[in-house]
């Protein structure tokens, strides 16, 4: 097995899809036909017809990773299709060394009637494992599933996640050259999903993978580079880093602040001295002006971070001070100074609630504040970066 | 140990026969599969009935129990058939049965498999071997079921019975080369099966499964080119130990089967990601 052997090339690829489902099938009845004399004019498009894939080009070697992001419908999964054989493109070529093995959606062609046991051995067959690897390995299968005891129960009664942990382990038995996984490890509860990715990351190791997701994490934890497609085409490709943060301003939130509750409370002005820090953020003052309809005797004020993709990842609450707040009516005044945070590179924004301590109820909560860029040297996978020393 | 390339374009540069070739290969590797399907569809068929396989031949027994009825209260008048009428009957329909069945099989596997045709790939040939199969397993019950009646109708043993194997073989040969051709357009079109299904009811009124070939005029002209009056024939003959009168015209209609197979087998294994690309 040479090590650096290039697994996948894909050269120019380009596929069209069609709009309006009539014209879509009328033009499959022509293909059925042309097809059988070679291709005519692949490279046009026809009426009502548009790329969904255009001009896609990129090689992957063993052992690198690629993440493939992108907002819906921007592509990916139809790139994925071609490079699992499914569908053909129109334009261009793509050419794989090895097994492909595709995590696309698991537990594919369960039949509900049969038991678990009787659905591995369908499911294994369509995965193309034969009788013999299958018997050698169901032991295995059902240990990894942990499903034993229900394994000859029918898979009508199994939960969504017993389903979907058969068809992962069934599924993660491939040994593949190039892995392609679009998305299926978002479900399953926490322990499986670590065991899951830790299978992944032993497959990884010997051959090459094209992950499609949706997390900017997973992309920075798992993958070598990266490719942002947006319309079909390659909007940016290369540093992880890079390749996120055009899909962040790609994929832009809109920066109105989002009000998700509102009592008696109303936001007049949320105010930061700055919003743009290069390195650590120091002294950041913020002024915030709350209209109340009534007095509220002891509240707590909240005031988070989030992330892009609107996670907190930071907070600080009045009622952690030794100091009793009380809104009046009519305009209130707080201020909040931030001494010293550290950030990685990104675009964070703010959320503010208070609520009344005695009896607990929210006023106001409102998000998607006042958004601040940080800029570091380098870009991490974790929002929060830990002050200390290396010796 | 050099890795199997695959190249994806969309150039046909593949001649037929490299695709024919292809397609066998696709055959031979996916045996186990195309098993583990039909035993899948046959289990979860039985598990979830009571009947089970007597839905396998109920609705030829039926036809045939309506024109014996028909027959035997003197409603229609039959022209003699040579052997007992109700055995005439169930022949013609059990046989019949088979052969439509044959026609839809590839696209009711393929129809079937839609989900998982666009999610795994996976030698979609399998798909035509499974109906195959599944053929066989129901052909083989209403065979004996005829052999039963043969017996009872007090026909009994003879050597022609031992060629009813081939016979079948033929009737499979001949429903699922027309079945492919089908498959590509009727997964496109709801339509094209509900035309089939629709079309092949007429058809049976054109070929001499309940009633004989008439001595004369324009019925006589149409049964005697329509090429599944000698595949019904010859195999009812083959069961009857009776003299094939149309045993040329079968052969022939067989021997043309044969490229034409081969011809729809490559079709369907183009067709295929046209069809994937459509069906979600």
């Amino acid at each position: 097995m040479k090590e650096n052997e290039v697994l996948v090339k894909v050269e120019g690829l380009s596929k069209k899809f069609c709009k309006d489902l009539k014209t879509s099938l009328w033009y499959g009845v022509k293909d059925l036909y042309s097809n059988i004399g070679g291709n005519k004019n692949s490279s046009m498009l026809r009426d009502k017809e548009f790329w969904a894939v255009k001009d896609i080009s990129f090689e992957l070697r063993r052992g690198e990773c690629l993440g493939l992001i992108g907002h819906n419908g921007a592509g990916k999964s139809t790139l994925l299709k071609i490079l699992n054989g499914l569908i053909k493109p129109d334009v261009g070529k793509v050419t794989i060394k090895g097994k492909v093995g595709a995590l696309i959606e698991l537990g594919v062609g369960f039949n509900p009637i049969l038991s678990g046991r009787e659905n591995v051995f369908n499911n294994g067959a369509v995965l193309g494992f034969t009788r013999k690897e299958i018997n050698g390995k169901i032991e295995e299968i059902i240990d990894f599933a942990e499903i034993r005891e229900f394994i000859d129960m029918p898979v009508q009664n199994y939960s969504s996640g017993m389903k979907v942990r058969l068809g992962f382990a069934i599924a993660a038995q491939m040994e593949p050259d190039v892995l392609i996984i679009d998305e299926v490890l978002a479900v399953g509860d926490v322990s499986f999903r670590a065991k899951c990715y830790e299978r992944i990351s032993e497959l990884m190791h010997s051959c090459c993978v094209i992950l499609v997701t949706h997390s900017m994490s997973q992309v920075s934890k798992i993958c070598t580079r990266s490719i942002l497609m947006h319309r079909g085409q390659v909007e940016a490709q290369g540093n992880n880093g890079e390749v996120i943060e055009a899909y962040y301003d790609d994929n832009h939130i809109e920066d109105k602040p989002t009000l998700v509750h509102s009592d008696k409370c109303f936001l007049e002005s949320f105010n930061i001295n700055e919003n743009v820090f290069k390195g650590e953020i120091k002294n950041l003052e913020i002024d915030i002006s709350v209209i109340s309809e009534i007095a509220i005797d002891e509240i707590d004020i909240g005031i988070f971070l989030m992330s892009r993709e609107l996670i907190p990842i930071c907070q600080v609450n009045s009622k952690m001070f030794n100091k009793k707040i009380s809104l009046q009516t009519g305009c209130n005044r707080i201020k909040f100074t931030i001494d010293e945070l550290h950030l990685n590179t990104g675009t964070y924004k703010f959320a503010l609630t208070i609520e009344s301590l005695n009896p607990n109820k929210i006023y106001l909560w409102i998000q998607n504040l006042n958004p601040i860029k940080v800029f570091n040297k380098f870009t991490l996978g974790s929002p929060i970066i830990i002050k200390g020393n290396f010796s | 140990m050099e890795l199997e390339t695959r190249i994806y374009q969309r150039e046909n540069k593949l001649g037929f026969l490299k695709h024919l070739k292809e397609s066998f290969k696709d055959i031979y590797s996916s045996r186990f599969l195309a098993r583990q399907l039909a035993e899948r569809d046959i289990k979860a068929q039985y598990r979830q009935s009571y009947l089970g396989i007597i839905w396998a031949f109920i609705t030829p027994l039926a036809t045939a129990a309506v024109w014996i009825f028909l027959t035997l209260s003197g409603t229609i008048q039959v022209t003699e058939t040579g052997i007992p009428y109700p055995l005439f009957v169930f022949s013609g329909t059990l046989i019949w049965s088979i052969i439509t069945e044959a026609i839809n099989s590839p696209s009711q596997s393929t129809m079937g498999a839609r989900g998982i045709m666009n999610k795994i790939n996976f030698p979609k040939e399998a798909l035509i071997l499974a109906g195959l199969y599944k053929l066989l397993f129901n052909s083989s019950i209403k065979i004996l079921l005829l052999i039963v009646f043969i017996f009872l109708f007090g026909i009994g043993f003879h050597w022609s019975l031992l060629l009813l194997p081939f016979g079948i073989i033929g009737l499979l040969l001949f429903g699922t080369t027309i079945g492919l051709f089908i498959t590509p357009i009727s997964m496109l079109y709801n339509d094209v099966a509900k035309i089939i299904s629709m079309g092949l009811t007429f058809v049976m009124y054109i070929t001499p499964v309940v009633y004989i070939i008439p001595s004369n005029g324009l019925m006589r002209e149409i049964m005697q080119l329509n090429p599944l009056t000698p595949i019904i024939l010859t195999t009812r003959d083959l069961l009857t130990g009776s003299t094939p009168d149309f045993l040329t015209y079968y052969l022939l209609v067989l021997a043309f089967c044969i490229p034409l197979f081969f011809i729809g087998l490559v079709f369907y294994r183009i067709s295929i990601p046209i069809i994937v690309e459509r069906s979600n």
